[in-house]
């Protein structure tokens, strides 16, 4: 639903059917609710089996990348190693707030979440990494698996089944880039949230060096609704057209729109009615300028563009952007592009862990050429450089923060040359000097 | 910051060091550390319990951690400074931060800040006000962007700051 | 996440590849920088060191390797069958040149005043593909310099964060003193206040840099690169015979740094290793032979003062040979040879310190037998005493070379014949004959570690005036006292040796070439 706006007719509430219901939050509530039972079947099922239905459900993963869940978690074996399960909490990109509601609002939809994927990956222990500064939520989900264990949901015997579910809150500190899963492991552990090169990939060699997955907070919440109704149910929800991708999707909306909040929709639906019928427009007397659709490491649409396009992850690529976290961030026509897009160069300059060069360097230099131009103090040539210093950091680091700061130069001088031409511009106006004759002085 | 901007820990006027770690406190640390096979993984809940109990990782607590769980103090060093919520010095009884980024500075977030410093009389950014209450600093994503624009007072969010509401927000604060 | 159908190996047990058109058969395990060493072609790289765990943060060894989708650290790729990888294409150049542009960035243009200067892998790589302008118009960064403690020196501006002195410190020296602190651009090498780099071998954190950030500070503003003379040697300072490399300046001695052997040292030195090298410069030599006359010692020819030590020997009673285990195995088997024609002791006095790990090397450490040639004087058949002078008297003579530490109280009447670089004082008067001889650092010579280990060091300085080589010196004695002819050459005297002395069988100076063999009768251990 559309939180904190009541629910859109066209909305498909699934997951967060219960935000807004402060009713949901205990566990009781949440049996009430039907919670937990989809928790008891998985249980009793192979796990095998389990990543089998969500296999079939096709749900992707919710965190940006959108891998195939089922995939990924048939990558691990029964191979009588310690498995861990990590729960991406960490929800850090900017525009991007759905999963602090659903912990909010539906704790113990999480923890339940969190138990399924874990025992479908063998796995005894789970760790929700959440980020540091979403207060509210660590205490709501801490307060639910406190409920947990006491009602022997989780333990050593969880719900009866003879099998151990541990699951942990884990608190962070404050940093971007411990949304990127290998970061997020080495914070867990104890470390600078460094992201690890690749191989070895998580799932051979992850948290404290053994098998491990990572899912995102929504991913694994969506999974209960697919075990509880069924891989074809999960697929009904969303446009048959396109089967890649399939269920419900959270969209937060953020930045200058009339009804900013979260949306839950079936994949597949028409940005155009999105933007204008659910979140309202823009603000009164307003138009939009460029809409982010994916969170801010996507690259910016203009609204002729994200009005085309259809909300899943085919549909945004085809539009020239990516659904990423589902972050759409809208900027109307009172907003300078140029300042808009050096302050989200700032954040990634900010975030950037330091260990590549490309990135360190990149970003710090990307945002002091911008911040020039919007000062206008800028040249033509700084364009050029800005372009140059982008692909230099594209497709080169170890993860992709570095990519992501490069993203919005590159999109917003496709589609706002004019803006940054204007800064440039608006203090170096030709002058023509007239001539003097100093022939007769 | 610089590296010089850490002063050196030891100088006359430094009391003795009384440890975090103890009863209570450290009866929490050891549950914690059941929770997970290496004792460095309980760095970043150990650090947050220092800083919950003395306001900010001084110098001496960083010792004191690195004592507790068998890491070096540069180590931990390391990973204190690589996390912008851990204060590595001491800051005002209340310690604001406003999200300026993107999705809150189009809604007007800036001038949030600027009226935080306005009304708190700390006049800049990092800044402790002259009676030692607040701290202004701008964070990056809060992770609230529909509630623009979200404000942190230590451990409480505060949703919808406006440029209007910053004064009895902050006349509620003592 | 899928692995690509395998493909049958050329070489069975062994991986095949092409790197810049040239085919490389490596083991399976290899990175893309080692294998390509392999071919004689170098990827450049920053955070990469083979002693090191791969980083793969620097992002400079970026090779294009076909069918993959983008640029691959070479550091962190492992070769594949039938790969082919471009180093010098278009694309990876492109990206080196990013690199080493947003390097430099807020690097000073101080080479001028940098010790790094030509030795700086930065400065060679971006004179060889670097641009040739900068377009960075903003103010550079700026941290001031910090003592990091023993003998390192941090100047943050020149940092290229590659994180080489962090991984050594952490994961080699297992004492982790040194972190990244801060992150993105603001990030610096950072250590706790009142926790220093005073690591036994904390100084190959200097050598690790590969750019002007670690300085050490014994080596401050002494010399330029391109101003030193390298010669490859073996550290004295203990019995584990470090190779290094000694480098000198107009014929004096600035700095001694490692010389990579995998089988020793890997690419290590300790600090005493390093800065030990003081004396080998001493001016308070002795220069020219000497003898005593009526009137004391007095300077005489070499052919003088040998006969005269060679009459000694022939008069007295009993004759007592006292070497220094750090003096090298063909001086040592001479000395022996002499001693075993006179039927004297042959003995020894070993200084010892305490031991200092590296912990994270295999077999790796600042030995407590503070000796270069303990075991190889051992073979020779030189007796470890404590008192060497106990017990002797008048008609006893003593050959003393390179001991002068060892005479502190010469008993009445006892006639020592000198052989060393200092005369001490405590020795003159009871000295017959001086003989003044090289040090390590001035003649060639092998010394065997205490794993067995037989190793070269080559002449690195001139001796001053008429001192001459230990091993000729002690050559043309033997020969003076009738004790028989050996060659002047310190490679052919090696040849006699291992003809002699079982233990040294089958090696010669060409086998063991610059890292060494091992002599037989020992086990070797880091093999």
């Amino acid at each position: 639903m559309g939180y904190p706006h009541p629910s859109h007719p066209d909305e498909t509430p699934v997951i967060s059917k219960y935000f807004g219901d402060a009713g949901a939050r205990s566990l009781v509530g949440w049996q009430e609710r039907g919670g937990y039972e989809s928790l008891r079947t998985a249980l009793a099922t192979d796990p095998v089996e389990v990543q089998n239905v969500v296999k079939d459900s096709g749900l992707r993963g919710r965190g940006g990348a959108g891998f195939p869940t089922g995939v990924k978690w048939s990558f691990m074996k029964p191979d009588g190693k310690t498995h861990y399960l990590c729960v991406n909490a960490d929800e850090s990109e900017p525009g991007t707030f759905k999963d602090r509601e659903i912990m909010r609002w539906t704790p113990h939809q999480l923890v339940e979440g969190t138990a399924i994927a874990a025992h479908a990956i063998y796995a005894e222990t789970a760790y929700i990494y959440i980020r540091g500064e979403y207060t509210e939520p660590i205490a709501r989900v801490t307060e639910a698996i406190r409920e947990a264990y006491g009602a022997g949901i989780l333990g050593a015997n969880a719900m009866g089944s003879g099998k151990r579910v541990d699951v942990h809150v884990h608190k962070g500190a404050g940093a971007y880039i411990c949304g990127e899963e290998t970061a997020l492991m080495n914070s867990l552990e104890g470390r600078r949230g460094n992201p690890r090169i690749k191989p070895p990939f998580p799932a051979v060699a992850g948290l404290f060096a053994q098998p491990t997955t990572i899912n995102n907070v929504e991913t694994v919440c969506a999974a209960t609704h697919v075990l509880k109704h069924g891989a074809d149910w999960y697929k009904s929800l969303s446009s048959p057209s396109n089967p890649r991708s399939t269920g419900t999707k959270l969209f937060s909306v953020c930045g200058n729109v009339a009804r900013p909040g979260n949306y839950e929709v079936g994949m597949g639906f028409a940005m155009k009615d999105f933007l204008w019928d659910l979140c309202g427009g823009p603000p009164a007397g307003r138009r939009f300028k460029a809409i982010i659709p994916g969170g801010s490491s996507v690259p910016i649409l203009t609204p002729e563009e994200a009005e085309a396009a259809v909300m899943d992850y085919e549909g945004i690529q085809a539009a020239g952007s990516l659904l990423g976290s589902g972050g759409v961030i809208c900027f109307d026509d009172t907003q300078c592009m140029v300042r808009q897009i050096a302050r989200l160069c700032r954040f990634y300059a900010h975030e950037s862990c330091a260990q590549c060069t490309q990135c360190r360097e990149g970003t710090a230099w990307t945002v002091k050429i911008l911040e020039r131009i919007r000062d206008g103090e800028g040249t033509m040539k700084d364009l050029d450089t800005l372009l140059e210093i982008a692909d230099n950091m594209t497709g080169k680091t170890i993860c992709v923060l570095s990519d992501s700061c490069a993203t919005p130069v590159v999109s917003g001088l496709k589609k706002f040359r004019h803006e940054f031409e204007a800064k440039i511009q608006k203090n170096r106006s030709s002058v023509m000097i007239p001539s003097f004759s100093t022939a007769a002085a | 910051m610089s590296l010089h901007a850490i002063a050196p820990h030891g100088h006359d006027a430094h009391e003795a060091y009384v440890p975090v770690f103890t009863g209570a406190r450290r009866a929490e640390l050891d549950e914690l550390l059941t929770r997970y096979p290496t004792r460095m993984a309980a760095l970043l809940p150990a650090l947050w319990m220092l800083q919950e109990d003395r306001g900010w990782v001084s110098p001496d607590g960083i010792e004191e951690v690195a004592q507790v769980l068998e890491l070096t103090p540069a180590y931990i060093r390391g990973v204190v400074t690589f996390y912008t919520m851990y204060h590595q010095h001491p800051v005002g009884k209340h310690f604001v931060q406003v999200c300026t980024t993107t999705p809150c500075n189009v809604c007007g977030a800036e001038d949030v800040v600027t009226a935080f410093l306005k009304e708190t009389k700390c006049g800049e950014l990092g800044v402790t006000s002259p009676d030692g209450r607040f701290t202004i600093v701008e964070v990056e994503c809060l992770g609230a962007c529909g509630f623009a624009t979200p404000v942190m007072i230590n451990a409480a969010l505060v949703e919808c700051v406006s440029v209007d509401s910053v004064k009895d927000l902050v006349a509620g604060l003592d | 996440m899928t692995a690509p159908a395998p493909v049958a190996p050329a070489n069975p047990g062994m991986v095949t590849l092409t790197i810049e058109g040239r085919t490389v058969v490596v083991p399976p395990g290899t990175n893309l920088i080692e294998a390509a060493k392999t071919a004689g072609v170098l990827i450049p790289h920053y955070c990469y060191h083979p002693s090191l765990p791969v980083a793969g943060v620097c992002r400079m060894c970026l090779v294009e390797v076909e069918k993959f989708p983008k640029l691959t650290p070479a550091c962190a790729t492992s070769v594949g069958e039938g790969q082919i990888v471009h180093v010098h294409s278009d694309k990876a150049r492109e990206a080196r040149k990013g690199v080493l542009e947003f390097l430099l960035i807020n690097h000073p243009l101080d080479c001028p005043i940098c010790d790094q200067a030509g030795e700086c892998e930065l400065q060679d790589y971006t004179f060889a593909e670097g641009r040739k302008d900068s377009r960075y118009m903003e103010p550079k960064r700026f941290n001031p310099m910090e003592d990091f403690g023993g003998d390192v020196l941090y100047v943050p501006n020149r940092c290229i964060l590659c994180t080489r002195c962090v991984r050594f410190m952490d994961v080699v020296a297992q004492d982790p003193v040194l972190n990244v602190s801060e992150r993105g651009d603001r990030a610096y090498i950072g250590k706790f206040e009142g926790h220093d780099l005073t690591h036994a071998w904390a100084g190959n954190v200097v050598d690790l840099c590969p750019v002007g950030a670690l300085l050490s500070k014994d080596f401050l503003n002494k010399a330029r690169a391109w101003e030193l003379d390298r010669a490859a040697s073996i550290c004295p300072g203990c019995s584990q015979g470090c190779n290094v490399m000694i480098e000198t300046r107009d014929n004096v001695v600035v700095r001694i740094r490692p010389r990579p052997n995998a089988a020793v040292n890997q690419h290590f030195a300790c600090d005493v290793g390093r800065l030990d090298y003081r004396w080998i410069n001493r001016r308070d030599r002795l220069e020219y032979p000497q003898v005593r006359t009526a009137q004391g010692l007095q300077t005489a020819s070499w052919s003088e003062a040998i006969a005269a030590a060679a009459a000694a020997i022939a008069e007295a009673s009993r004759v007592t040979v006292l070497a220094s285990p750090s003096l090298s195995n063909e001086t040592l088997f001479l000395l022996s040879r002499i001693a075993t024609h006179v039927k004297a002791n042959a003995v020894m006095c070993v200084p010892r310190g305490p031991e200092a790990p590296l912990a994270g090397a295999k077999d790796l450490a600042l030995r407590a037998e503070r000796a270069a040639n303990h075991t190889g004087a051992g073979l020779l058949g030189f007796i470890d005493v404590i008192a060497p002078l106990a017990g002797l008297g008048a008609h006893d003579v003593v050959i003393a070379v390179d001991a002068a530490g060892a005479l502190a109280s010469i008993p009445d009447g006892v006639r020592v014949i000198v052989i060393g670089t200092v005369l001490d004082e405590s020795t003159s008067a009871s000295t017959v004959a001086a003989l003044p001889v090289c040090n390590f650092a001035e003649e060639d010579g092998t010394f065997t570690n205490l794993r067995g280990r037989v190793q070269r060091f080559l002449q690195a300085k001139a001796p001053p005036a008429q001192v001459r080589p230990s091993y000729r010196v002690v050559s043309e004695l033997a020969a003076t006292a009738g004790v028989g002819t050996y060659p002047a050459l310190a490679g052919e005297i090696f040849t006699v040796l291992a003809a002699t002395v079982p233990a040294f069988g089958g090696l010669s100076y060409r086998t063991l070439g610059l890292q060494g063999g091992p002599a037989a009768l020992l086990p070797e251990v880091t093999a």
